[in-house]
């Protein structure tokens, strides 16, 4: 029998939305614990919240995840909206331990925008989808009046298959295990940044976006007993998404900051701008948690999957700090690395 | 990457520490003030508190711009914008600092017209491109950024354009490092001073500290071997007993300053004869008007600006840690109620406040050193 639940007591206290709540850093996850998940999930969720939810379908287990892409310009060097549709949800399901295997998409158009810009979000979509191997299935059109959307805003669903045998969560990570990065950081956020154009910075970087499944399933072949969690790190960086991990297992997390993937224009451009590019967002990155024994074995397969060369082992969990993550310098300099708070704005005085 | 790797060094770092940890003399006690935010941030960003001895202390000082702007003056700007037609533009520095009733970024959340800009020249720019709208720039800052201020005054008045006007809150760094050297629980043996102020006034304007007060001063850069070297020219005066003016930041400081810089801001600019500082009160001399001649570009001289005053909350204790008296988590509020997505008290504002780069950097280690990969 059905029974009407109690009212509950919200946490989110703040008094507005204001943008940090979309930026992905502590804000959001304010927003999605004190108020989403209450109302929505029931109180007492007991799992973390992960980027995906598997359900158990008559012993059949599914993944199913949605993301809504924003993004401004809708071109930019490396990619676009539409791909970014794709791979974000792609990628999503991937980290969560599953494959793809069909996507929904919505699109939200603006009255006035051309054709041709149209067409070739739906152009990149298609190909993005053939690349990543999924099939997009259905979707749903609303336009909204001029000056309402940036021109577009896609939302994508997507369902896959659990892949056999992975057993991830925050909770089975413990100390000694190591962390592995699949390569350089903070690329599409720098990309994006120079591409609006206020900056009158130039460089020849690219956004990273990209299906990271090749990285899951390589390590999936070598190591998938001492695989303990997985993440891309979008939206506020490698230092958001590894807080995350820190907290929900409450155990530290210790970087070498030199270990780091990084190029040079990325770390130029922060420096400049006084940003951290542990907070900068990622679209086809991929930070996953190995049991020590499979550490190397598992930076080797990544190194060997295309585009996987720069991969790196950067830091390890350790008992100490609890729900920390702690950057080393080579010098023996530390420092906490926290979750990303508000929008990253660039420092000038 | 140049100008940034050889000063960030993991060899010429460990050999710097060691040296200070050998010239340090273990019967006295360091207290050296690094006066600049970016300093302050720096010395967490790059955990160089773990490598000094423990007699060998770092006091915060009150080089950061954002955090000694009183709050009603954050309320006149806003008012400022409220008016119709008005966009605010102001550094990225400014978009989160609270005012009584919220940030810039808070307000543009609720529908004001509030842009980010990266220099004074860009929010120029933005006026030129609209012109049914008038621009209203936020100006912050030392003499670092004052003389970009008054450039882009003087290239409106030059281009004739007359939607432009500047809300200005420029300081000058010498009458606060006075105000803390005047004040009665100074406890400070030495200065780090500010090096991006330094490159625009040199080194000359400090010779006072050196020969009046007797306080050794090394005007140092941010890297982290920069100020390493700074604290051993520091150290190295103190066990001498010397008192001088040293300038470890000679890449980029010149002894006499930029002098066309200099000159465009005593051509825009004339001084304030008092100035509200947050948490250090009012101080005389100690900020920047805009001269009646450029009245035309002074928004206070423009709009109708309602002079709000803020008390900050008595808990808060912002002037003891600006002066160096107390560490950040002494502070009653520090973590619990004031945290930099809450912040109340003014150094926990911005990122080189001495309050949010101790919170965000320093607050959660735990007391052992955990090494990997040595």
């Amino acid at each position: 029998m059905a029974t009407i639940a109690a009212p509950t007591k919200l946490r989110f206290r703040d008094a507005q939305v204001e943008m940090a709540h979309g930026a992905g850093g502590k804000a959001s996850r304010r927003l999605v614990e004190g108020l989403f998940a209450p109302l929505l999930f029931g109180a007492d969720s007991a799992e973390p919240l992960g980027d995906a939810a598997h359900l158990d379908f008559d012993g059949t287990r599914i993944a199913i995840t949605t993301d809504s892409f924003v993004v401004r310009p809708l071109r930019f060097p490396g990619g676009s909206i539409g791909e970014l549709a794709v791979n974000g949800t792609v990628n999503d399901l991937a980290v969560s331990g599953a494959r793809a295997e069909a996507l929904v998409v919505s699109y939200v158009l603006e009255a006035g925008l051309p054709t041709p810009v149209l067409e070739a979000e739906v152009r990149a979509m298609g190909e993005a989808a053939r690349n990543a191997g999924v099939l997009i299935v259905s979707g749903d059109t609303k336009v909204v009046e001029y000056g309402k959307a940036d021109g577009m805003y896609i939302t994508t669903a997507g369902i896959g298959r659990a892949i056999p045998g992975l057993r991830m969560s925050p909770r089975s990570v413990r100390p000694g295990d190591q962390v592995i990065l699949s390569g350089p950081i903070g690329d599409h956020g720098i990309t994006i940044l120079l591409a609006r154009g206020d900056l009158d910075l130039e460089s020849d970087l690219r956004s990273d976006t990209r299906p990271v499944l090749p990285f899951v399933e390589a390590l999936v072949e070598v190591a998938s007993p001492g695989l303990r969690w997985m993440r891309d790190p979008t939206r506020g960086g490698l230092a958001t998404s590894l807080n995350e991990l820190a907290r929900d297992c409450g155990l530290g997390i210790v970087l070498r900051e030199d270990w780091i993937p990084l190029r040079d224009a990325v770390r130029g451009a922060c420096e400049l701008l006084g940003l951290d590019p542990l907070h900068i967002a990622n679209e086809g990155q991929f930070v996953a948690v190995l049991a020590p024994e499979f550490a190397e074995l598992a930076l080797d397969a990544l190194q060997r999957t295309p585009g996987g060369e720069d991969a790196a082992i950067i830091g390890e969990v350790r008992d100490a700090p609890a729900a920390t993550v702690l950057g080393i310098a080579p010098y023996g300099g530390t420092r906490v690395i926290d979750m990303l708070v508000g929008d990253p704005l660039p420092r000038i005085c | 990457m140049k100008f940034v790797d050889e000063f960030r060094d993991p060899a010429a770092i460990s050999q710097t520490a060691e040296e200070i940890r050998r010239i340090a003399d273990p019967g006295r006690h360091y207290r050296l003030m690094e006066v600049c935010g970016g300093h302050t941030h720096a010395i967490y960003r790059f955990g160089l508190k773990d490598l000094l001895p423990e007699n060998v202390e770092l006091v915060h000082g009150p080089g950061c711009p954002v955090c000694v702007l009183p709050m009603g003056r954050i309320d006149d700007g806003l008012a400022i914008a409220q008016q119709p037609n008005v966009i605010f533009t102001a550094f990225g520095d400014m978009m989160r600092v609270p005012g009584a009733n919220g940030s810039p970024l808070e307000h543009k959340a609720r529908g004001m017209d509030v842009r980010i800009v990266y220099s004074p020249a860009d929010a120029l720019k933005l006026a030129e491109n609209n012109p049914g709208k008038h621009v209203m720039f936020f100006a912050i800052g030392f003499e670092t950024t004052a003389p970009s201020t008054a450039l882009t005054l003087l290239r409106a008045r030059d281009k004739g354009v007359r939607n432009f006007s500047i809300f200005c809150n420029h300081v000058t760094i010498i009458p606060a490092i006075r105000a803390i050297l005047d004040s009665p629980d100074m406890r400070i043996d030495a200065f780090l001073g500010p090096g991006h102020v330094s490159t625009v006034i040199g080194c000359r304007p400090y010779t006072w500290i050196a020969e009046n007060e007797h306080k050794p001063i090394a005007v140092s850069g941010f890297e982290p071997l920069d100020l390493l070297q700074s604290i051993v020219m520091a150290l190295r005066q103190l066990n001498a007993g010397r008192a001088e003016v040293e300038n470890q930041y000679q890449r980029v400081v010149p002894w006499n300053g930029n002098q066309a810089a200099l000159r465009a801001m005593a051509q825009v600019f004339e001084l304030r004869p008092y100035f509200e500082w947050r948490g250090l009160g009012f101080i005389s001399q100690s900020a920047l008007r805009i001269k009646d001649e450029f009245s035309e570009w002074d928004a206070e001289y423009r709009f109708q600006v309602p002079g709000v005053r803020v008390t900050d909350p008595k808990a808060a204790q912002c002037g003891e840690v600006l002066k160096g008296v107390l560490k950040p988590s002494q502070c009653k509020l520090f973590g619990n109620e004031c945290t930099p997505e809450h912040p109340i008290g003014a150094l926990m504002v911005s990122s080189e406040g001495s309050c949010a780069a101790y919170f965000n950097y320093e607050y959660r280690k735990s007391a052992e050193l955990v090494g990997i990969g040595a």
